[in-house]
């Protein structure tokens, strides 16, 4: 359960002050797939930021799971992102040289888990994105980017986060491998139940999500449930 | 974060760059191991030069006659030249020292030594039986000379062994047989052991014969050219010399002791002079080794730096996934000490082993010492922490979202 309210963000460089977010609210429900769409520019990457615990905002509130994460220090907001977030980037950042598997465990080392359940996790997380056992072992530089995209997906589910974060997650992706992660996030949502959020700038790739929040000069334009959306029939 | 993840991160994270990490830890295994050979060898010099130093004798004093002037002449003849020690200097002496081992007047006179279709020319020494205990002399073969052959005038002799060695062949058993001096017949009664050579010439090429007969029959009269003083121990040395001093003063009616006319050298004095000289090498070999050492530890900075720049993307997504700042400063620095402990083994193990080296081919005996290997390990922890915490601080505040945007 995702609270915004009325959230506001100035950066400032020397005299010189921008306001990427002028006051923006929504609250978005556990198993909800929303796309956050909007140009470049439009604010979308810092509310992003903002969402997933790697900034806080210059004025307003975000409650994440009951809890203000608007006022927390450094340290606080990774112990967030540890427990409530995953993120899936445009450039996938897997460890280089670094096998299928430690690549997914990374995000339980960080919590302290014990080796038996990190690996038991992890390979839940490699099956549920798709990813068969054959893989486990390759190194991150073998696989191709629609395997490597599932990889990340797979690290960013393995915390069971509430909040699973893709920023431009097909951005790198030819089309055919951009249907293929998409129909995994939605097969995550429906399945699994996991509450999943979009950043996009195309409306090809959002309205593959339930419902379309559109962001433009760092106000929401549009929030409504998509109208034709787009269901990839995924091979169960 | 337990202890076993960061070493598993840290040594896939150095496993994946090997080359890199290897020639990394080169720096530090150099710096690591010359310290440790350099201190070697050095302590090795020391104590081969004190050990050469003190095969002369054990605290001793060795009192020399002064130069030679006859009244208002100015030509010198050198130091050790003049006859102005005699036997009843040495008798005044051993009846006026307390706390001396033995006293060992000595004359020497070079001499033509023949035997059996051979010959050579050294040094015959006149020496009484304290000569061997004071001046340290084992023997090989036979005895020494004792105190009833030099009373009773006997023609005997002590070879060292090199001249055993030129007159009757190496290793020769010649106790019994004879050699002549001045066309005089001396009875071989043994053969010293060797000692090696010395600041103060071979001590190995010479014959001892006893000092009655010696200034009986060689010198022809009653100058002696050196009196050997073996003091109780190291700590009296330098009160037996002051009284060395001034009983000899006193005898010799000289009451400036600027103008006297014998000069006593101490051996303390040698001996500490040669370990100050082969010290300053010490350090020197030490501070050419630790500048190589601070170059390595410069290297692991640079190394990390770069790695730093190289993963900042990985840095922004560890902090993505929940790695708060001081996991990873922790693991960078881990990095680092990783580095300079791994390259701080083997440094250690090189500069063992060139030492080991050295000693074995026979070049020098050198001492590895406990603390060097300490000192060498402290400071390649020191330097890992030291150039590993700033490349690991400026990981570690790297802002997420500027990492993960890094190109």
């Amino acid at each position: 359960m995702i609270e915004i309210n009325n959230v506001t963000k100035t950066y400032k460089t020397g005299t010189l002050e921008f306001q990427a977010l002028k006051g923006v609210s929504f609250a978005i429900e556990n198993g909800e797939f929303v796309a956050i769409m909007g140009p470049s520019g439009s604010g979308k990457s810092t509310l992003m930021h903002i969402l997933g615990a790697l900034d806080t905002p210059t004025s307003g509130t975000y409650f994440l799971d009951g809890e203000d994460v608007s006022t927390l220090s450094d340290d606080e907001l990774a112990d967030i992102r540890k427990q409530h977030i995953g993120f899936v980037f445009q450039s996938f950042n897997l460890l280089p040289r670094t096998t299928v598997l430690r690549n997914v465990m990374l995000p339980l080392i960080y919590a302290g888990m014990d080796k038996e359940k990190r690996r038991s996790l992890a390979e839940v997380a490699l099956k549920a994105s798709g990813l068969g056992e054959s893989h486990f072992y390759h190194l991150s530089n073998q696989l191709s980017g629609g395997q490597i995209q599932r990889v990340a997906i797979a690290r960013a589910l393995v915390n069971n986060p509430s909040l699973i974060l893709a920023d431009e997650p097909t951005g790198n992706l030819d089309s055919n491998t951009s249907e293929v992660v998409l129909g995994t996030f939605q097969k995550l949502n429906e399945k699994e139940g996991h509450t999943i959020v979009l950043i996009t700038h195309e409306r090809d790739i959002a309205e593959h999500a339930k419902r379309i929040i559109f962001i433009k000069d760092g106000l929401i334009v549009d929030d409504t449930k998509t109208h034709s959306r787009k269901v990839i029939a995924t091979p169960s | 974060m337990t202890t076993i993840d960061i070493l598993e991160e840290t040594y896939s994270a150095l496993s994946g760059n090997k080359v890199r990490s290897g020639l990394t830890m080169l720096g530090i295994i150099i710096g690591i191991g010359s310290v440790i050979a350099m201190v070697a060898i050095g302590q090795g010099a020391q104590s081969a030069v004190a050990s050469r130093i003190q095969s002369i004798g054990s605290n001793l004093l060795i009192v020399m006659p002064g130069t030679q002037r006859g009244p208002g002449a100015q030509v010198s003849q050198g130091r050790g030249s003049a006859n102005s020690l005699t036997m009843a200097d040495a008798v005044a002496l051993e009846s006026g020292l307390t706390s001396t081992l033995g006293i060992a007047p000595s004359v020497r006179v070079r001499a033509q030594i023949t035997a059996r279709g051979t010959n050579t020319n050294t040094d015959a020494n006149g020496v009484t039986s304290a000569f061997a205990t004071v001046r340290n002399f084992e023997m090989e073969q036979g005895s020494f000379i004792t105190d009833q052959q030099d009373q009773s005038l006997e023609r005997v002799a002590v070879l060292g062994p090199t001249t055993r060695d030129d007159l009757f062949g190496v290793n020769a058993d010649v106790v019994g047989q004879s050699i002549r001096v001045k066309s005089m017949e001396f009875k071989i009664i043994g053969v010293t052991k060797a000692k090696g050579g010395n600041g103060f010439g071979n001590q190995d090429d010479e014959i001892f014969i006893p000092l009655s007969t010696a200034l009986r029959f060689l010198s022809g009269n009653q100058y002696v050219n050196t009196i050997s003083i073996s003091a109780q121990d190291a700590a009296s040395m330098t009160t037996v010399q002051q009284e060395v001093t001034d009983i000899l003063l006193a005898r010799h009616k000289i009451s400036d002791p600027t103008l006297a006319d014998f000069t006593v050298l101490n051996q303390a004095d040698i001996v500490a002079t040669a370990s100050s000289i082969t010290q300053t090498f010490t350090i020197l070999l030490a501070a050419v080794a630790g500048i190589s050492l601070i170059v390595g530890g410069i290297g692991i900075m640079n190394m990390m730096l770069t790695t730093v720049t190289e993963r900042t993307r990985e840095i922004g997504l560890r902090k993505a996934i929940g790695a708060k700042n001081s996991d990873i400063s922790l693991q960078f620095l881990c990095e680092a000490v990783a580095l300079t402990f791994m390259g701080g083994v083997i440094g250690v193990i090189l500069g063992w082993s060139i030492s080991f080296g050295i000693s074995y081919f026979g070049i020098l005996q050198t001492a590895v010492s406990p603390s060097s290997i300490l000192l060498a390990f402290g400071v390649s922890a020191v330097i890992g922490i030291v150039f590993g915490y700033y490349p690991a601080r400026r990981a570690a505040g790297l802002s997420p979202i500027e990492a993960l945007r890094f190109e």
